[in-house]
C-alpha cells in the first residue's frame, strides 16, 4: 500500500434516489483517520442522507463504502456499529426513563441477564470517562440530565460500542454556548485519542472552528472539499447556497421614533415560583430592533410570552404606543394582537404552526374570524388560499403549494410562513423569538432582509435569539438579560461578542477598575 | 355471628379472591408486557375468550385439560399474531385492531359452538378428568384441624388447581424478565422510545411481536383456567368483561408486576365480597347494590387516572404504531 494509512471513511460514487428526488448524486467523500472533518450544506443538500447511508438506515443504490480501507456493505445499524461507527443523532437516542448506565448498554448487553453485563459496563464506563473526560453519573437518569450531558450519554454510548468513527448530526443545535465549548473540548480529546470525526453542521463558525476538513454540499452533491485553514465562512457559505451571501445585514443606521411598546418594572413568576423575570424595564422605539441576548433560559422565553399575552404577569406594567395593555388573568394573546402587536413565536412547532394543517390554514391560524378569511358561519376558502398563495410568493415559500401539509415544508419554509402571517398584519410591534432556528443558510439571508425592512417601514422590532451573530448584526440596541433581569444595554455599534459573552455571563466587564469598584 | 365463625367466613371470602383474581393477574400481566412494549392491547378479553373455547372443546373431545390447554395457548398466540400483523406489520391503529379481535371472537365462539355443540353456545359439560382439579398441598389434611393456621392452609393455600399456582409464580418471572433480563431492558426502551432501539440495532417489530408472543401465552393460560378450571364448560361471553378489569388493575398497577397483582387481589376481593354481600344489610349502610361493589375497580382506576392516587405514566410509545423516520 502506498500513501500511509487508510482513509477512516472512503465512499466511492455514491448514489441514492427517493422516488424522483435524487438525494445523493455520485457523491465521493474520503476522511482521514484521527481528524475532524465538516460537512456543510443547506437542508436538503443531502447531508443527513449520506450519513444515514453510512450508518444503515438506507441502502445505496448504486457505490461503495470503504471503513479503514475495508469496502463493505453496511445493510443496518448493526453493521454500522459493527465496522466501528457510531451516530449522535439530532434527536437523542435515548430512553428518559433509563438510567445512563442502562441506555448505554442498551443493544450491547454482553448476556441475556443484566447482572452479567453491568458491572463490567460499569468499568468501562470509568473508564472511557477518565480517557475522553466525558463525567456523567452512570445511575442518574437520563430525563432528569440537561441537554449537554444528555449528549455527553450519545457520545459514550457510541464509544461504549467501540467506535472509532463519529459521526455526529448537528450536535450544537440544542447547546448553550457554554455546552458547545464543553463539546468541542470534548471532540479534540477525542481527536487527539485518534477518533475520526464526521461533524455535519449548518453553522459555518463551528466548521471553522473545530474541523481539519470540510465538504461541502449542495443539490445532493459535494461541490467541493477544502482543508479549513484555507477557506473562508464566506467561501463555504457561498458554495452552499450556489451564489454570494451576504453574511452581514446591509441596513441604515435606525431613526427612532415614539415609543411603542414600554416595560415597566416586568415582574413574571413561573410554575416553580421562580421569578424567571424579574423587574424588567425597557423602551422599543417605532423604527428600531432592540435585541435581547443571553443564554437560552434566563428568562428571554417567558419575557416573549408574557408580552404576547400568552403567560400571565406577575407585577409591572406593558404599554402598547402609549395605551395600557398590562395582560391581566386569565391571559389574552387575542387582546395584544388587537392592540397591533404581532408574535414570532421561539419554537415553530410548539407554538407557531400545526404541522398537519395545509399552509393555508397554517396562514391564518390566530386571525380565522377576521372577515377577510370568515363569514358568520363558514371559513371563505377562496380568499384564504388566494391570500395564501399571495403571502407565498411574497415570501418566497417553496413549494408555492398553499394545499400542502405544514409539516412537508421545511424548516426555514415554515418559518417564512410564520412570518408572513406576521408580518403582513403590518403590526405597530413585532416580537421575533429565534427567527432562523433550524433554517437554511439562503433563507436567513431573506429573513434578516425582511426584518430590517419592517423595522425601515417604522415597525418597533423586539428579537430574541441564541445567535449572538444574529442580535449583533441585526439589532440597533441590546439588552442583555441574565437570570430574569436586564443586566445590561449596549448599543449595536460599539458591542463586540467578547463583551456581550461576559455580560451574558454576568462578569461585569474591567470588574477590577475603580470605577466599578464605586459602582 | 362469634369470632371464629367471622375468621372463617373472611377465609372463605379470601379463597374466593384467589379463584376471581387468577385470570386477572394472568391478563393484566399480559397486558403489562405488551405496553411495556409499547402496543395497547385491548383485545385480552377476547384473547381470553377464545383460549377459553378452545380449552373447553378440546378439552371436551379428547377428555386431556393439558391437550386443552395446548389449544388454549396456540389459540390465543394466533390472535395475538393476528394484532400484531395488523398494527405493528401494518401500523394499525391498536385500539380498532383490539376491540375488532374482541368482536370477532366473542361471535365466532358462540357461532363454532352452537355448530358444533349444538347447546346454545355452550360447550358439553366437563369431567372431572377433563378439567384441571384441586392440588392438594403436603400437609394440608393434616393441618386442618389446627385453628387459624389450619384454615388458611388447607383452604386458602390449598386446593387450588396448577393454573392458579402458575397465576402467582407468573408475577416473580415477569418482574425478574422485564427487570433483570437483556429481554426485559429491550423491552422496556420499545416502549418509551422506539427509535433508541432500532438505532441501536435492534427490531423493533421483533421486539413487539415477542411481547405479543408472551402476552398469548399468559391470555392462553387465563382463558383455559376460566373453562376448565374455574368453570367446567364454556358459557357464551364468560369473560365477562375480566379483559377490561385486567387492563384496569394494569393501569392501577402502574405498569409493574408487583402493584399490578395487588391491584387484581383488590378487584378480585371486591368481586367476592359483592357476592358475599348481595342481600346482607350492613350495619349503618344497609344494603349496598352489588353493582356498585361491582363497579369499584372502574371507579377506583378512573380516580386514579384522574390524579388522586399518585400517577399513573404510560409507557411513552404506548399505541403508536413505529415507523422509521427520515
Amino acid at each position: 500500500m502506498t500513501g500511509g494509512p487508510p482513509p477512516a471513511i472512503e465512499l466511492r460514487g455514491i448514489n441514492k434516489r427517493f422516488g424522483p428526488v435524487h438525494a445523493n448524486k455520485d457523491v465521493s467523500l474520503r476522511v482521514p483517520a484521527g481528524t475532524i472533518h465538516g460537512i456543510v450544506g443547506e437542508n436538503g443538500a443531502g447531508k443527513s442522507t449520506l450519513m444515514s447511508i453510512l450508518y444503515g438506515f438506507y441502502e445505496a443504490d448504486s457505490g461503495e463504502i470503504a471503513i479503514f480501507g475495508e469496502t463493505m456493505k453496511i445493510r443496518g445499524s448493526e453493521d454500522a456499529i459493527a465496522a466501528g461507527i457510531g451516530m449522535v443523532h439530532q434527536h437523542f437516542m435515548l430512553v428518559d426513563v433509563f438510567t445512563v448506565l442502562e441506555n448505554i448498554l442498551l443493544g450491547a448487553e454482553g448476556g441475556a441477564l443484566l447482572a452479567d453485563g453491568m458491572a463490567a459496563a460499569r468499568r468501562e464506563i470509568t473508564r472511557l470517562e477518565e480517557e475522553y473526560g466525558l463525567q456523567v453519573d452512570p445511575d442518574a437518569l437520563v430525563g432528569d440530565l440537561p441537554v449537554g450531558l444528555r449528549q455527553r450519554v450519545e457520545i459514550l454510548k457510541a464509544l461504549f460500542r467501540g467506535a472509532r468513527i463519529l459521526i455526529l448530526d448537528e450536535p450544537t443545535g440544542v447547546l448553550t454556548p457554554q455546552e458547545t465549548d464543553q463539546l468541542f473540548r470534548v471532540l479534540d480529546t477525542l481527536r487527539q485519542q485518534g477518533v475520526t470525526i464526521v461533524l455535519i453542521t449548518h453553522k459555518l463558525r463551528e466548521i471553522m472552528a473545530i474541523t481539519d476538513n470540510v465538504s461541502v454540499m449542495r443539490a445532493g452533491e459535494v461541490v467541493a472539499n477544502r482543508p479549513t485553514a484555507e477557506t473562508t465562512r464566506e467561501e463555504l457559505a457561498e458554495l452552499m447556497v450556489g451564489r454570494k451571501v451576504l453574511l452581514e445585514v446591509g441596513k441604515r443606521p435606525a431613526q427612532p421614533r415614539r415609543p411603542a411598546l414600554e416595560v415597566e418594572h416586568l415582574t413574571v413568576i413561573d410554575e416553580k415560583g421562580l421569578r424567571c423575570v424579574n423587574d424588567v424595564s425597557f423602551t422599543v422605539r417605532s423604527g428600531e430592533i432592540v435585541g435581547i441576548a443571553g443564554v437560552s433560559g434566563n428568562g428571554q422565553s417567558e419575557l416573549m410570552e408574557a408580552l404576547s399575552g400568552i403567560r400571565s404577569i406577575d407585577s409591572g406594567e406593558i404599554r402598547v404606543n402609549g395605551t395600557r395593555v398590562t395582560p391581566v388573568r386569565p391571559t389574552d394573546a387575542k387582546r395584544m394582537r388587537q392592540a397591533s402587536l404581532a408574535h414570532v413565536p421561539e419554537d415553530r412547532h410548539r407554538m407557531g404552526l400545526v404541522m398537519p394543517f395545509e399552509a393555508s390554514e397554517s396562514t391564518i391560524l390566530g386571525y380565522h374570524d377576521d372577515p377577510k378569511y370568515s363569514g358568520m358561519v363558514f371559513m371563505n376558502g377562496r380568499a384564504i388560499v388566494a391570500d395564501t398563495a399571495g403571502k407565498m410568493s411574497r415570501f418566497d415559500v417553496r413549494p408555492r403549494n398553499p394545499f400542502l401539509k405544514t409539516a412537508n415544508f421545511s424548516g426555514g419554509n415554515q418559518q417564512k410562513i410564520v412570518l408572513a402571517r406576521e408580518m403582513e398584519r403590518h403590526p405597530d410591534i413585532l416580537l421575533v423569538g429565534q427567527p432562523t432556528r433550524g433554517v437554511d443558510i439562503g433563507a436567513i439571508e431573506f429573513i434578516h432582509k425582511r426584518i430590517v425592512e419592517m423595522r425601515d417601514a417604522g415597525c418597533a422590532v423586539l428579537l430574541v435569539s441564541v445567535e449572538l451573530d444574529e442580535i449583533m448584526s441585526l439589532s440597533d440596541r441590546i439588552l442583555v438579560m441574565f437570570e430574569g433581569g436586564v443586566v445590561g444595554e449596549v448599543a449595536a455599534t460599539d458591542a463586540d461578542a467578547r463583551t456581550l459573552g461576559l455580560m451574558m455571563a454576568n462578569i461585569v466587564p474591567d470588574q477590577e477598575t475603580a470605577e466599578a469598584g464605586h459602582g | 355471628m362469634d369470632i371464629g365463625e367471622s375468621l372463617f367466613l373472611l377465609v372463605l371470602t379470601l379463597d374466593a379472591t384467589v379463584r376471581v383474581a387468577t385470570p386477572l393477574i394472568l391478563a393484566a400481566l399480559a397486558g403489562l408486557i405488551v405496553e411495556r412494549a409499547g402496543v395497547i392491547d385491548i383485545g385480552l378479553e377476547g384473547k381470553m375468550l377464545g383460549a377459553a373455547f378452545a380449552a373447553a372443546t378440546v378439552a371436551a373431545v379428547t377428555g386431556s385439560a393439558w391437550l386443552g390447554l395446548l389449544m388454549a395457548l396456540v389459540v390465543s398466540v394466533l390472535l395475538a399474531l393476528l394484532h400484531g400483523f395488523a398494527c405493528i406489520t401494518h401500523k394499525g391503529n391498536q385500539i380498532v385492531s383490539g376491540v375488532a379481535i374482541n368482536i370477532m371472537v366473542s361471535g365466532l365462539t358462540a357461532l363454532l359452538g352452537v355448530a358444533w355443540f349444538a347447546r346454545g353456545g355452550q360447550t358439553p359439560p366437563l369431567s372431572d378428568e377433563a378439567r384441571f382439579g384441586a392440588v392438594t398441598l403436603p400437609g394440608a389434611e393434616a393441618l386442618a384441624d389446627v385453628p387459624l393456621i389450619g384454615a388458611i392452609y388447607s383452604e386458602l393455600l390449598s386446593g387450588h388447581n396448577v393454573l392458579v399456582y402458575v397465576a402467582f409464580l407468573t408475577v416473580p418471572f415477569v418482574w425478574w424478565l422485564v427487570y433483570r433480563t437483556r429481554f426485559g431492558l429491550r423491552l422496556r426502551a420499545t416502549g418509551e422510545n422506539p427509535a433508541a432501539v432500532d438505532t441501536a440495532g435492534i427490531s423493533v417489530e421483533r421486539m413487539r411481536f415477542l411481547a405479543l408472543v408472551c402476552c398469548g401465552i399468559l391470555c392462553g393460560l387465563a382463558g383455559a383456567y376460566l373453562s376448565t378450571g374455574h368453570s367446567a364448560s364454556f358459557i357464551r361471553d364468560m369473560t365477562a368483561g375480566k379483559g377490561y378489569i385486567a387492563l384496569a388493575a394494569m393501569i392501577f398497577g402502574k405498569w409493574r408486576p408487583v402493584p399490578v397483582l395487588l391491584a387484581c387481589l383488590l378487584f378480585g376481593f371486591l368481586d367476592a365480597v359483592a357476592v358475599r354481600l348481595q342481600g346482607v344489610a350492613l350495619p349503618m349502610v344497609g344494603e349496598v347494590p352489588v353493582q356498585f361493589v361491582q363497579a369499584l375497580p372502574y371507579i377506583l382506576t378512573v380516580v386514579l387516572l384522574a390524579g388522586f392516587i399518585g400517577q399513573a405514566i404510560a409507557p411513552r410509545a404506548s399505541g403508536i404504531p413505529y415507523v422509521k423516520e427520515r
